[in-house]
């Protein structure tokens, strides 16, 4: 049982980076990203393959920042010349374009197969749970530095910028400001954050198949920060916290609810969620820690 | 020195909106530019911003051509536009908003920000203070630290007055700055606008309400269907037949 909640706080943790990068994308400079599953898989990729090749993951998960971020450029040229809703769009594009070049490359990735036999982080350490403990703590740790790196850029004068561009780009312009270099350093830090939340997860499931990387995770990411409270670092930790315990405690319903096989339980787990989105956006549209206005 | 419209055209399809425009404002003088609804002037100021690029024609400022600069580039120039529906940043305090404003800060790179904090924070409390003396000059001390979305709709023209001021500007393109607004607060509007003048802040104001206008601006340019009509002081203006014709349709 402390194996398991252990798991389900490995994965909430990883879910959490996905989710400081996407508030730092959408809910404070207002870009629509729809496809963060993508620097997801480039950075889960490229850290499981350069430790395959005898790298410290020291190394290789720094290295997953990196490649995610450098991907992310080439999206911000482009989302500079388009409109909101087509930007949403090219992102979305750019996930499964990455999923279907994962799939199809197969010297490199090994395709459908996928890449068994990922290092953890931690190998020398017996399994068990002081294994997952020690995972654990250096997941946290890296989610606590992105949280108070977000704190401070909230409260500084990027900050101030980018929160500008959400709520009015043209009028920014107005008074001598570009957002495009602002637009591109803020899509390259959240993917980088997406590409090292990938490394954790390829390094903590130590076997990844493009499958894994579907849009459904990038819109968890979303249902996480809107029901949390877009555009607050808060809400993405409660966000995802919540998100988290509902999709895992709705396993053990099921021994409650009787009548509802697994795979029953796994669409109505969607349904609910889905279903809590539309309330969300209804009567509580600035999330549980919003309150629209105040930080 | 001044700013210098020279021969803009703009068209929209078959629609011209702009025929051969041309109008200059001196430095440091308040400028009018009425017109009927449609007249083409709130598409002469996009032009003249850099937001939309003309047919036709040339803009320049202080000297100096604008045609290869973006709208960003022409505020940093000194002309700072407004906008006819207010901007502002609605979930940011008025401060905020202001603070946003304000050119050179090192907070607004991450680099700055993650390794000169002192610096950004001195710089901070600067401009803090700045930003203090412009709301106190705009009467805006009450709303100060509300979100400016929550404003009335004259409280948000002040804000963006706020914000041009933050930005250097040599000269404010207003557009409407009364349209909307309680008549109380036009007098006040007006008010600030003359003391900025008489510090050196050049106005071009665009304005539908010819009574406001002419109360304000000692010169006044006259725009109709896409060309300016006419220009002068006011009196010799309004008593254009011309003009009475654009306005009220030839029925005086």
């Amino acid at each position: 049982m402390d194996a398991y909640l252990a798991a389900i706080a490995i994965i909430a943790l990883i879910y959490m980076l996905l989710s400081l990068g996407l508030t730092l994308q959408y809910g404070l400079t207002g870009l629509i990203n729809f496809g963060h599953v993508g620097f997801f898989a480039i950075g889960a990729y490229t850290s499981a393959l350069l430790s395959l090749q005898g790298l410290p993951l020291a190394l290789t998960i720094p290295a997953a920042a990196v490649t995610a971020g450098l991907a992310a450029w080439p999206i911000g040229l482009i989302s500079l010349r388009l409109r909101d809703d087509y930007f949403a769009i090219v992102t979305l594009g750019f996930s499964e374009t990455v999923r279907l070049v994962i799939t199809s490359e197969k010297w490199l990735t090994n395709g459908v197969q996928g890449i068994p036999g990922i290092p953890r982080l931690f190998e020398t350490i017996s399994v068990g749970i002081g294994a997952q403990l020690a995972v654990m703590g250096v997941i946290l740790a890296v989610t606590l530095v992105a949280i108070y790196a977000m704190r401070r850029i909230v409260a500084s004068p990027f900050g101030r910028v980018i929160e500008a561009i959400r709520d009015n780009e043209e009028a920014l312009q107005a008074l001598g400001k570009d957002p495009a270099g602002f637009k591109i350093q803020v899509l390259i830090l959240g993917s980088a954050l997406a590409g090292i939340a990938g490394a954790f997860y390829a390094h903590y499931i130590t076997y990844i198949v493009p499958d894994q990387f579907i849009p459904l995770v990038t819109f968890y990411v979303w249902m996480a920060i809107i029901i949390g409270g877009v555009g607050r670092v808060s809400g993405a930790i409660v966000g995802t916290g919540l998100l988290m315990l509902f999709l895992e405690g709705s396993r053990f319903l099921r021994d409650i609810v009787p009548g509802v096989s697994e795979v029953e339980m796994a669409s109505l787990r969607i349904g609910v969620v889905g279903l809590l989105l539309v309330l969300f956006t209804i009567y509580r549209p600035q999330g549980l820690m919003g309150d629209f206005t105040k930080r | 020195m001044s700013l210098q419209v020279t021969n803009i055209s703009k068209a929209f399809g078959g629609f011209k909106a702009l025929s051969g425009v041309s109008l200059e404002v001196p430095m440091g003088a308040l400028v009018g530019l009425i017109g009927p609804n449609g007249a083409g002037k709130s598409t002469l100021f996009s032009v003249i911003s850099g937001f939309m690029p003309p047919d036709e024609g040339a803009i320049g400022f202080d000297g100096r051509s604008l045609d290869g600069l973006n709208p960003a580039g022409r505020a940093r120039t000194g002309l700072v536009r407004t906008f006819q529906v207010p901007r502002e940043f609605a979930h940011l305090t008025v401060r905020e908003n202001m603070m946003a404003a304000a050119p050179g800060q090192t907070g607004e790179s991450l680099v700055g920000l993650f390794f000169r904090p002192g610096k950004v924070r001195e710089e901070e409390e600067r401009l803090a203070e700045a930003v203090s003396e412009v709301i106190r000059f705009l009467r805006l001390e009450r709303v100060a630290d509300e979100p400016a979305g929550k404003l009335s709709g004259g409280q948000k023209k002040l804000v963006e007055l706020g914000r041009a001021l933050l930005v250097e500007p040599r000269l404010i393109l207003l557009d409407e700055p009364f349209a909307g607004v309680n008549p109380v607060l036009i007098g006040e509007i007006m008010e600030r606008i003359r003391e900025l003048n008489g510090r050196g802040i050049g106005f071009l104001v665009i304005e539908h309400d010819l009574e406001a206008l002419t109360r304000l601006a000692p010169q006044l340019y006259v725009m109709d269907q896409g060309r300016i009509l006419t220009m002068g002081a006011p009196d010799a203006v309004l008593a254009d037949a011309r003009v009475r014709e654009a306005y009220l349709g030839g029925a005086v």
